[in-house]
């Protein structure tokens, strides 16, 4: 069929432009490495519409390319292959989608780096790695595509690998993933041993057919969320996030806010019938999306980057995505990730854009009164602000909303916890807007300007999809058909058959929906008030602080508690063991064997004098002895 | 005849060299080196195409001892053969021109011997002539390391050699244990070797299991007998260190598969746990010393002690996977250590150090030479699409199998292996120091970068190997799992 062999060359194309620009950084110009890095992602997402579309036409049970054998032992066989169906394409039209329009942002963005070359080769690698992720047919090529974006990321982190802080921050991102990939590996391995296949289609069918929450399915549910909880920087292995904001700000939008760290999200939805079957892994999925939705959120507040609020920003609603698994709205869960992947990536384009016309401040208490500079980004990015914050009709209100809507029918606590966090991220998100934009001037002797139209033209279409992407979750309270839900039951399908869950009466919606809005205005009222009317920035920052506070600006001193609970011990066990177990016990046993080797062998040697009276003593005594032992044994 | 010739060809080049001033013999060396290589992929042709039967010799030898000039090559030496024939050349042609002076024609002809030696081991069917070539690869390497080693060559030298001496002298006894129970005429023939250890009783087994297993452990090295290993790697010289922990180390994981798995069927049974969790230990064990290591040369020694402990710890499941994943990757860690101690010669000729904190800001001068490294890296660290990650799983899922608890263990050196080669990275290549470095020379180029898409195809495509070694380990998990005959 002719869609499946299309399937191969959405992933092929970003892989050859990254070969191609590895290989020739140094030779082509940069505007011919800008056209092969975005043209190959571009014609990607050419390609995933048409996927997309063939879909739409009916094939719902998806499309599959089986490209060759990868490993094969004994009765197992790992193929190099590929799945498309709607949870699948619509990953992809997110990761060419989104990942292109990051491309041409970029070109402006690093058109002055000199690393502008190697920057569109480590984007094309990671778009490569981010498709195979998502449309591996199978937990290993998952698996290549996790730990390949996770290389990316740290590719991309330090970037700028002159600076060691930012070094270490990628040095960090990429171990603190590789706990995380521990964690999924381990729970491949369980599939892989019950289940005697890797293939998706085969574990889940086999999988559905496993009683509810059975050791089997607990154990290794559990195991794929500790690899989601690294990727998708939640409680414990959040930390990485906040620094890997190291990288250049499109790495930010792309792989720390869009595509990358929504990973755990589509792992725990590609396994929605495996969690609908385990009651206890849901109900650690919810404590740790809520705890760390709060957490992050509080932690926003208080911080004065512009990058790291909206790194910690997207922790906090990366934790409404679990929240929203965790309570079984998978389409939900999918749902927001899509909207939020719009307002995100335009949020920190922005920033960039923002960054750039203050050349290199990132500190927002040195912003203020942008607005009149940068008309575009100002727009694009008060869009994007009240599309976080959940104001109709933005996109982020209908996909926050339908997360409150299921935790409000589950757990009435969850749903007070996930309105706080709504109320803090309306407030953070617009301390932030406020600080950089308003205000009648520019706290820094900076002269900003608006940046070129490669930079604003993707904020424009951000802004436009992050508007209005919320039509495609339109529910049926407001007359719509929710069509995303519609088109992804295929996936979900099994899920919905075990929980028959039953949609809230419209009036309840509505109430809800009243709810949460007046929340996110009281919120932006607060802000304004704080930010707007009173200010007075020195009270503000440099005011007396309380213990929560100080909490607060430490990030709950997460960090320092890693450090001296775990890398200190690990490291003095470290020289423990090679000073004293190896050198002092082992190789000193070692030694002393050769030392009584050497040591008896000097005593020894008194027999060996060559002096031939001596050996003929021995013998006449030796030969004596032998005789009376003989009688004195055998008689 | 293959087999024969693949033994002759390197001593008749090794005496040639000889014969050459240095500059010549360096050429000649390669030459040969490169012509035995082809004579092995001739051979694998061959082998592929079916052509097994005129690979086997069995040629009368020493008759009043039963021992015979037998040798025969399967899937199983073939991953070896071939990984010897490959990085051989690839090690001769690493000596950097400016070291040509003070190497000798010897150099050469006791790299060449010790191919021979290798070749021998992993080809021989017989106890009694895989015992002569086991202790004469032995010869050329001392040699070498003593010759022309660094500080404290010489007590280090000495302790290494009589170490591994020890080790196989145990192997010996326990060879000529078994051939005494061998029907008349006594005979250390394999098969025959085969057939009397396992009709053995179940204590005999076990005696013979750990004599075995301590020689082999030694030579690996696995926990707790690798302590002459860090020192020897240090001192050795950087060719030497190549061919110690690219090729000879197999020595000891491929004798396990050859002459102690088949073997003694019962003792695994009983004694098979046991070496499992050793390795285990020895795999966490490793990992956290490389952690805190100062010097480059004795990072990746101890990070090879973690490899090889999960190579280890893989056999002895016995399952296939476990020993498909052992073969891969036997190939691939030779393949990558050879490239990482290389790496670290190049740094050293052009800073005379290996210290990391002494280090830093290579890429900045030498961002070729820092991309091939971090290629070659990203497989130490068995990232998925490079050859480390094909064995790594496997050997993880055989480990796995026997014991979940135990392969979640052995899983956290994934971690620690990360956190060890990315620190390194980052203080002797990243950074903006500003230090005098010249990039990779053509040479160096060429030796790196065929290093470094091995690593690629074959984490690409790993059945490149796998498929090499099928069948011989089906055959030989039956065998296993047989209990007696």
């Amino acid at each position: 069929m002719r869609e499946n062999s299309i399937i191969g060359l959405v992933p092929l194309l970003p892989i050859v432009g990254f070969v191609c620009l590895a290989f020739f950084q140094k030779s082509i110009s940069k505007t011919l490495a800008a056209v092969i890095g975005c043209s190959t992602v571009f014609v990607s997402f050419g390609l995933s519409i048409f996927l997309f579309m063939s879909l739409r036409s009916g094939v719902d049970h998806g499309l599959h390319l089986h490209l060759f054998d990868w490993i094969s032992v004994a009765s197992w066989r790992f193929s190099f292959s590929f799945l498309v169906d709607p949870l699948s394409v619509l990953m992809m039209l997110i990761i060419t989608g989104v990942g292109f329009l990051i491309h041409v942002y970029s070109v402006g963005y690093m058109h002055d780096d000199e690393g502008h070359n190697r920057f569109f080769a480590y984007l094309n690698l990671f778009i490569f790695f981010m498709l195979l992720l998502v449309m591996g047919s199978n937990y290993l090529i998952l698996f290549i595509g996790w730990e390949g974006v996770g290389l990316s990321s740290y590719l991309l982190i330090g970037f700028w690998y002159k600076n060691m802080d930012y070094n270490k921050a990628a040095t960090k991102a990429f171990i603190m993933n590789r706990i995380g990939d521990l964690g999924l590996i381990l729970g491949i391995l369980v599939i892989l041993i019950q289940f005697g296949t890797l293939e998706y289609s085969e574990v889940l069918a086999q999988a559905e057919l496993l009683p509810s929450g059975s050791t089997l399915v607990t154990t290794i549910t559990l195991l794929l969320f500790i690899g989601a909880v690294g990727k998708s920087a939640q409680i414990p292995l959040h930390t990485w996030l906040p620094d890997a904001m190291a990288g250049p700000t499109p790495v930010s939008a792309l792989i720390h806010a869009a595509t990358m760290v929504t990973a755990g999200v589509y792992l725990v939805a590609r396994n929605n019938i495996l969690y609908t079957l385990a009651p206890f892994t849901t109900q650690i999925i919810l404590i740790v999306g809520i705890a760390t939705s709060l957490m992050a959120a509080m932690i926003a507040l208080r911080q004065h980057d512009i990058k790291k609020i909206l790194a910690y920003s997207t922790i906090s609603q990366l934790g409404l995505m679990f929240v929203a698994h965790g309570v079984h709205a998978y389409a939900s869960s999918m749902f927001h990730m899509l909207t939020h992947a719009f307002f995100k990536a335009l949020l920190f384009l922005g920033a960039g854009s923002v960054i750039h016309a203050m050349q290199g401040e990132q500190d927002i208490r040195k912003m203020g009164g942008l607005k009149k500079h940068m008309p575009v980004t100002w727009i694009t990015f008060f869009i994007g602000t009240l599309a976080i914050a959940g104001i109709p009709p933005l996109s982020g209100f209908f996909s926050k909303d339908e997360i409150l809507v299921h935790s409000f029918q589950q757990h009435k606590i969850i749903w007070i916890l996930a309105s706080v966090s709504s109320f803090l991220t309306a407030l953070y998100m617009f301390r932030l807007f406020f600080l950089t934009f308003w205000g009648d001037r520019v706290r820094t002797a900076v002269h900003p300007h608006e940046s070129p139209s490669t930079m604003t033209t993707p904020l424009i279409i951000l802004a436009a999809l992050a508007a209005i992407a919320g039509l495609l979750g339109l529910p049926s309270a407001l007359g719509g058909g929710h069509m995303l839900q519609h088109f992804l039951t295929p996936v979900f399908e099994k899920s919905e058959q075990v929980l028959s869950l039953h949609e809230p009466s419209h009036q309840q919606e509505y109430l809800l929906m009243a709810f949460a809005v007046a929340l996110a205005l009281i919120a932006i009222g607060l802000a304004y008030n704080l930010f707007v009317k009173k200010l007075n920035v020195s009270r503000l920052f440099d005011g007396p602080v309380n213990a929560f506070q100080k909490a607060m600006d430490h990030r709950f001193f997460i960090d320092e508690l890693y450090a001296a609970a775990i890398v200190k011990p690990l490291y003095a066990v470290s020289s423990f063991f090679y000073k004293i177990i190896d050198h002092k016990v082992i190789d000193s046993t070692v030694n002393d064997f050769g030392f009584v080797v050497n040591e008896s062998s000097k005593g020894l040697r008194f027999f060996q004098s060559g002096n031939i009276g001596y050996y003929i003593l021995a013998m006449v005594i030796g030969t004596i002895g032998l005789l009376i032992s003989s009688k004195l044994i055998f008689n | 005849m293959i087999t024969a010739t693949l033994i002759a060809w390197p001593l008749v080049a090794a005496l040639i060299t000889l014969l050459l001033s240095p500059g010549q013999a360096k050429r000649f060396a390669i030459l040969a080196s490169v012509v035995e290589f082809a004579i092995a992929t001739y051979g694998l042709i061959q082998f592929k195409l079916g052509a097994i039967s005129g690979m086997e010799i069995n040629w009368p030898w020493i008759s009043t001892l039963g021992t015979q000039l037998h040798l025969g090559i399967d899937g199983i030496s073939w991953i070896l053969v071939l990984l010897t024939t490959l990085m051989v050349p690839l090690i001769i042609a690493s000596v950097p021109t400016q070291e040509i002076t003070s190497k000798s024609s010897g150099f050469y002809s006791l790299i060449l011997i010790m191919e021979m030696a290798l070749l021998g081991v992993f080809l021989a069917k017989d106890a009694f002539l895989f015992y002569i070539f086991w202790e004469l690869a032995l010869i050329p390497i001392y040699f070498i390391c003593l010759r022309w080693g660094g500080d404290r060559r010489g007590p280090v030298t000495l302790k290494f050699f009589i170490y591994t001496l020890a080790g196989s002298l145990l192997m010996l006894v326990a060879f000529i244990y078994i051939y005494y129970h061998t029907p008349l005429p006594h005979s250390f023939d394999i098969q025959t070797i085969y057939l009397t250890a396992r009709n053995l009783s179940a204590d005999d087994q076990s005696i013979i299991f750990w004599a075995l297993f301590f020689a082999f452990a030694v030579k690996m090295p696995l926990i707790p007998f690798h302590t002459w290993q860090p020192d020897t790697y240090q001192t050795a010289p950087a060719q030497g260190t190549m061919l110690l922990s690219g090729i000879m180390l197999k020595m000891g994981t491929y004798g396990v598969l050859r002459w102690l798995l088949p073997l003694v069927p019962l003792g695994l049974l009983q004694w098979g746990k046991m070496a499992i969790i050793l390795s285990v230990i020895g795999v966490i064990y490793a990992s956290c010393i490389a952690l805190a290591q100062k010097d480059l040369k004795r990072l990746l020694a101890y990070s090879s002690i973690a490899h090889v402990g999960m190579i280890s710890a893989g056999m002895f499941t016995g399952s296939q996977s476990g020993i498909q994943g052992a073969l891969i990757q036997m190939f691939s860690h030779g393949v990558i250590i050879v490239s990482l101690f290389y790496i670290v010669d190049i740094i050293y000729q052009r800073t005379r150090t290996a210290a990391i904190d002494e280090l830093g800001g290579i890429r900045l001068s030498a961002p070729i030479f820092a991309a091939v490294s971090l290629i070659i890296l990203l497989g130490n660290v068995a990232l998925p699409l490079t050859s480390g990650f094909v064995g790594e799983f496997l050997l993880m899922s055989s480990i796995f199998q026997w014991n979940p608890w135990w392969g979640a263990m052995a899983g956290i050196s994934i971690i620690l292996g990360a956190a060890y080669m990315l620190r390194a990275y980052r203080k002797v290549m990243l950074g903006d120091h500003a230090i005098r470095f010249d990039d990779l020379s053509l040479k160096e180029r060429v030796i790196l970068f065929s290093l470094a898409s091995m690593v690629l195809i074959i984490g690409v495509w790993p059945s490149l190997v796998l498929d090499i070694s099928e069948q011989a380990v089906e055959e030989l998990v039956k065998l296993i799992s047989s209990q007696s005959n």
